[in-house]
């Protein structure tokens, strides 16, 4: 069983509508990349130009965040979860 | 300015319920995990709601149904016609109306005996510490990002609760940021998304009823964190996707290096949020970027004179079946993918709803070199305005 990356629905549009997809990776980079690399319009979402995770989208394995876990090279097991969890408001945009 | 109106209630020094008040909250009262003294501290306690639109509608109705003695309010809006797909404390009659008086009138309604202090005014670093000082718990139901930042600042500031509901299109999220030992909005998002990165609810939509029930969640939440009963949603992120109906948490930690509530804290006072958030200096439209542009009028006149013009517009399926120019349907999000649709040696004019996409999309287009490009000024709804009102604004 591979592991399932949950798209945000804010990002959905730019991953193909979908809305969780699955992975073969054996860490958290590998899978981000990979789906960067199916999904390119979704890199910028994501990363910097410098090619570090944006601040204010948090990745979690299960319902860990990467940031307290080994971060980008946080390994993933078949049946875990990827989720990406971007900062949202609401509302108007100002 | 902010304008402050009481609506008095009695004491709450040694408060004891009245008989009308033992019926009106009897099936709290018959609860054990309410009961008397449950149903006394709701009356003692004083929340502050930040905002009064779709999370504070429910949140404000739930609130003094359930008797919470001291109940402000902070919005300094008039209700729309587009805010009742949402607002449900706001009747048809009450657009035009500010948001604070006709919520007042609806609250008190359902209950007069708590007090309503309304603050209608702008949240701004020179008046949030004092707004908060009086009050036990904040509620954050706001709409932007500066707000967002303030809102925790102010509460790590004084110690007080936040408990956060935020929402976008089919997706909710809620927590309590702030609670003691809990982390706080900063630790999770140091930093807010550029301007243009994350779409409004004017851009992105949203289903009228997610801002319902999310704001219901706050109202649960604020009202055990009243009765200190039950497990707050401190260090939990809890995630509802409305269409999967399914809730997820996601835990959430304290950042020992955050810079406001962590070991050795930079922030010790409130900023500038705007600025913060890169919202400094684009209060005006984005021709400071020197996107070339076209209005409405000019487009037409261009029209009837038979010039070859090639229309782009760059909104989604959804919005070209409402209205459109009949121009050529690229969904900004698409356009990377499918450029190779459009012929750069035409004269080509990029339109979206309100002008802010087409902006986008113009620009990535002269970077890809098209040089006879131009942004819809205002985009379709200017065009209803301008040209031909007989299309529909949305």
């Amino acid at each position: 069983m591979p592991i399932k990356l949950e798209i945000p629905t804010a990002l959905r549009p730019f991953a193909g509508k979908q809305a969780s997809i699955e992975f073969n990776a054996s860490t958290v980079g590998e899978a981000l990349r990979s789906l960067t690399t199916t999904y390119a319009d979704l890199r910028k979402h994501l990363y910097t130009d410098d090619g570090r995770i944006r601040s204010f989208v948090n990745i979690y394995v299960n319902d860990e965040d990467i940031r307290y876990l080994e971060k980008e090279n946080t390994p993933i097991k078949d049946g875990d979860t990827i989720s990406i969890v971007p900062s949202i408001a609401g509302g108007r945009y100002r | 300015m902010a304008t402050v109106t009481r609506t008095p209630a009695g004491a709450a020094a040694a408060r004891t319920l009245s008989k009308e008040e033992i019926l009106r909250y009897s099936r709290h009262l018959i609860m054990p995990e309410v009961g008397m003294e449950g149903q006394l501290k709701l009356a003692r306690a004083k929340v502050l709601m930040i905002g009064a639109g779709g999370l504070g509608a429910p949140l404000g109705m739930y609130l003094a149904a359930a008797g919470v003695g001291r109940l402000g309010i902070v919005d300094f809006d008039v209700v729309d016609f587009t805010n009742l797909q949402r607002q449900v404390t706001f009747s048809t009659s009450d657009v035009g109306r500010p948001k604070l008086d006709a919520a007042k009138d609806r609250l008190s309604g359902l209950n007069p005996k708590i007090q309503i202090d309304t603050y209608t005014t702008r949240l701004t670093s020179q008046n949030a510490l004092e707004l908060f000082r009086d009050y036990d718990i904040i509620v954050d139901g706001t709409d932007n990002f500066p707000t967002r930042y303030l809102v925790n600042d102010a509460c790590v500031l004084l110690g007080k609760p936040n408990v956060y509901g935020s929402i976008f299109r089919f997706e909710g999220q809620a927590t309590i940021f702030n609670y003691p030992g809990g982390p706080c909005y900063r630790c999770l998002y140091p930093e807010p998304p550029p301007p243009g990165l994350v779409p409004s609810c004017a851009e992105g939509g949203v289903l009228g009823v997610l801002p319902g029930i999310v704001g219901s969640i706050q109202a649960m939440e604020t009202i055990k964190l009243i009765l200190g009963t039950g497990q707050p949603l401190a260090g939990r992120l809890l995630l509802f996707d409305a269409l999967a109906m399914n809730f997820r948490e996601l835990r959430l930690r304290k950042n020992p290096a955050c810079p406001v509530c962590g070991l050795n804290p930079t922030v010790r006072e409130l900023i500038d949020y705007e600025e913060f958030c890169g919202i400094r200096g684009e209060e005006t439209p984005a021709n400071a970027a020197g996107i070339p542009e076209i209005t409405s009028r000019e487009l037409k006149a261009r029209l009837d004179r038979g010039d070859d013009l090639f229309i782009l517009d760059v909104r989604e399926t959804h919005e070209y079946q409402i209205c459109n120019l009949n121009g050529h349907l690229i969904p900004l999000g698409e356009l990377t993918r499918r450029v190779h649709e459009l012929d750069s040696s035409r004269e080509i004019v990029a339109h979206c709803r309100s002008g802010k996409r087409s902006a986008d999309a113009v620009q990535f287009l002269l970077q890809a070199g098209f040089r006879k490009i131009w942004n819809l000024k205002g985009g379709i709804l200017a065009w209803s305005d301008e040209v031909d009102p007989s299309v529909p604004k949305y």
